[in-house]
């Protein structure tokens, strides 16, 4: 499904160039579940965000379902974010002012779908996720671990083929981080493919396959 | 593409998210558009009021000067061009025309008038029976000057309301004496109270016979005559006539102005009507002010909400609708603004409204229809900037920002 060829991605500091990727060459086929280990500063972000086309390679070429997509425009990328890709993150990234169902269904309301529609998916997520009692509280009234799951259904209502997470438990306790993780890996199972970027190896070790990073390389991919 | 009930209500519930801030941009939205409506209101106030001061001076009036008004830029004429004066038989020559209804032959002047011991300078108005008419004089008491042979000038005089209550206080004013300059005149009437009429005060004067007033003031030349031409269509036939006439009766020499009261009417409603722009304009500066605020305070939003704006990026909303939500919200901002503003100058004016009784402040639909445009369009022009600033946001950066 996914396929890097040559991925670089540089930063400038100040006068120094970073090399956050150097020659990442990759491919993931539909359905795996990934996960991305490394210390700080090692790039699994950088390549989490190319993967997620919130970041653009400097040079190399990433094609996803066989299709080169970071040439593309800005608003097809933007397309390609919406009906391909969820992403969960590790601050939550909840809009304050909106109900958890409100926040469920941003991505449908961003596409423009019809209200009803918009109501009958949002609801379905929500109940998957166990959160359907919560639907019209606001973030600040939930608990981190239903935070994170008000974010996944999210991720998941405009059924994508790929959800890529970071952090996805950085921030929470242990009980509540293994939920989330489990409301993933269900989703895993149904068939979307799952990218996890973690440093907790524990959490990296129940994935199918592993890769590791180091100063903007790919050091280890072993699979399970 | 995303709804617009959905774009309107995203942006109704941020506003509702940031109350202090909303507020304030309404409070400077309102200001602007409240100051546009109530000055305009005033300005067109002060138009109708001078039109209507105007119309009480009588109907399809036209006014002979005696010399022309026209300057010509040249070195002032050394000979011939002194002109003529106007005399009664000026005035009644006029009465040729058909275009003509009424002349009042007019000789002003100011003379000591005397009752008993009590005495005061007041305007003497020398004139003929048609003045009553082509003034639209009313009567609180006797009757107007009557019509005979307007050279012979009989020792009669209609007085005013304000100098009948001077030099006769409760006393009864009609068949008395009183004195004006050297000369006696009997009261045969008393004017109604009705007001100033073009700064003169109706109330504060004496009307007697042309000739007598001609005799007081030892002079053979009008002040001017006032013509009520037979209609309102008639009026610039009886112009040409005027001219005419008095041309043949003065040699040859075109030594009059006339004016008319359309002419006169016309220019005071252009000047009032610049006004009102004036200070519409003036008013639409607090507008401008009000748009850089709410480029500020968007701005600011911006800076505050940078994570939301990567969340949307993230979920697939391209560039465009990032900033069509944010231009929403301050179009939405300076919308609801204006109307709060609106509604702030209607009630101000219609207060000032009952406060002048004799002047009326409405304000005209286009002040109220402009100031909300102009605030709707300021809100999108300065909202235009924070909002590309938003769209153009890295996803990734804004992301990162803890939140």
């Amino acid at each position: 499904m996914i396929e890097l060829e040559a991925i670089n991605r540089n930063f400038e500091v100040g006068e120094e160039t970073v090399h956050a990727l150097r020659d990442i060459n990759l491919n993931i086929d539909a359905g795996e579940y990934i996960s991305i280990m490394g210390p700080s500063g090692s790039g699994k972000s950088t390549l989490l965000n190319i993967l997620g086309l919130l970041d653009q390679p400097n040079s190399g070429i990433y094609r996803f379902n066989g299709k080169a997509i970071n040439q593309l425009a800005e608003d097809e990328q933007a397309q390609v974010r919406r009906e391909n890709i969820g992403f969960v993150f590790q601050f939550f990234h909840l809009i304050p002012r909106l109900s958890a169902a409100d926040n469920v269904a941003l991505p449908l309301t961003l596409a423009g779908v019809e209200p009803d529609i918009r109501q009958q998916k949002t609801a379905a997520a929500m109940d998957a996720l166990g959160i359907a009692e919560r639907a019209q509280h606001r973030p600040d009234q939930l608990s981190g671990g239903q935070r994170q799951r008000v974010a996944i259904a999210r991720a998941m209502i405009t059924e994508p083929q790929l959800i890529l997470a970071d952090e996805p438990t950085g921030n929470l306790d242990r009980s509540s981080g293994s939920d989330v993780i489990e409301a993933l890996e269900a989703l895993n199972q149904k068939g979307i493919t799952l990218i996890m970027v973690t440093h907790d190896p524990e959490l990296g070790g129940r994935a199918m396959r592993r890769l590791k990073m180091d100063d903007g390389k790919i050091i280890g991919d072993h699979q399970s | 593409m995303m709804r617009l009930a959905d774009v309107l209500r995203y942006s109704l519930q941020s506003m509702l998210g940031h109350r202090g801030r909303t507020l304030l941009m309404l409070l400077a939205m309102a200001i602007g558009v409240g100051a546009v409506v109530v000055l305009t209101a005033l300005g067109e106030g002060a138009r109708r009021y001078v039109l209507d001061q105007f119309t009480t001076l009588g109907s399809h009036i036209v006014i002979v000067l005696p010399g022309r008004s026209e300057t010509t830029g040249a070195a002032p004429p050394l000979m011939g061009e002194t002109p003529r004066d106007l005399t009664i038989d000026d005035a009644l020559a006029l009465y040729q025309s058909h275009a003509i209804g009424k002349v009042a032959p007019l000789v002003i002047g100011s003379a000591p008038v005397s009752w008993q011991a009590r005495e005061r300078e007041v305007m003497v108005l020398g004139t003929t029976a048609e003045m009553e008419q082509v003034r639209q004089l009313k009567m609180a008491r006797g009757k107007f000057i009557s019509s005979s042979d307007p050279h012979r000038g009989s020792a009669v005089c209609v007085i005013g309301h304000t100098l009948r209550k001077e030099l006769f206080g409760n006393q009864q004013a009609l068949g008395q004496w009183l004195r004006i300059g050297e000369r006696r005149f009997r009261v045969i009437g008393e004017l109604a109270q009705q007001g100033h009429s073009l700064g003169a005060d109706i109330g504060d004067l004496i009307i007697i016979p042309v000739a007598s007033a001609q005799a007081l003031f030892n002079t053979e030349s009008l002040f001017r005559i006032l013509i009520q031409a037979k209609g309102r269509d008639s009026i610039p036939q009886a112009k040409q006539a005027i001219k005419k006439i008095i041309t043949e009766r003065h040699d040859g020499e075109d030594d009059i102005t006339v004016i008319t009261q359309d002419a006169i009417l016309a220019t005071f409603d252009r000047i009032f009507t610049a006004l009102t722009f004036a200070v519409a304009g003036i008013a639409a500066i607090s507008l401008a002010v009000a748009g850089v605020l709410i480029m500020n305070v968007m701005l600011v939003a911006i800076s505050q909400r940078t994570s939301e704006i990567g969340l949307l990026k993230a979920l697939g909303a391209p560039d465009f609708e990032v900033m069509l939500l944010f231009l929403a919200e301050a179009g939405l901002l300076s919308l609801c603004g204006g109307v709060a503003g609106l509604a702030v100058g209607m009630a101000s004016s219609f207060f000032l409204d009952q406060a002048f009784t004799n002047f009326t402040v409405i304000a005209p639909l286009w002040a109220s229809v402009g100031g909300l445009s102009v605030a709707l369009l300021t809100g999108l022009v300065f909202g235009y900037l924070p909002a590309r600033r938003a769209a153009r946001l890295n996803p990734v950066e804004a992301l990162t920002r803890r939140r």
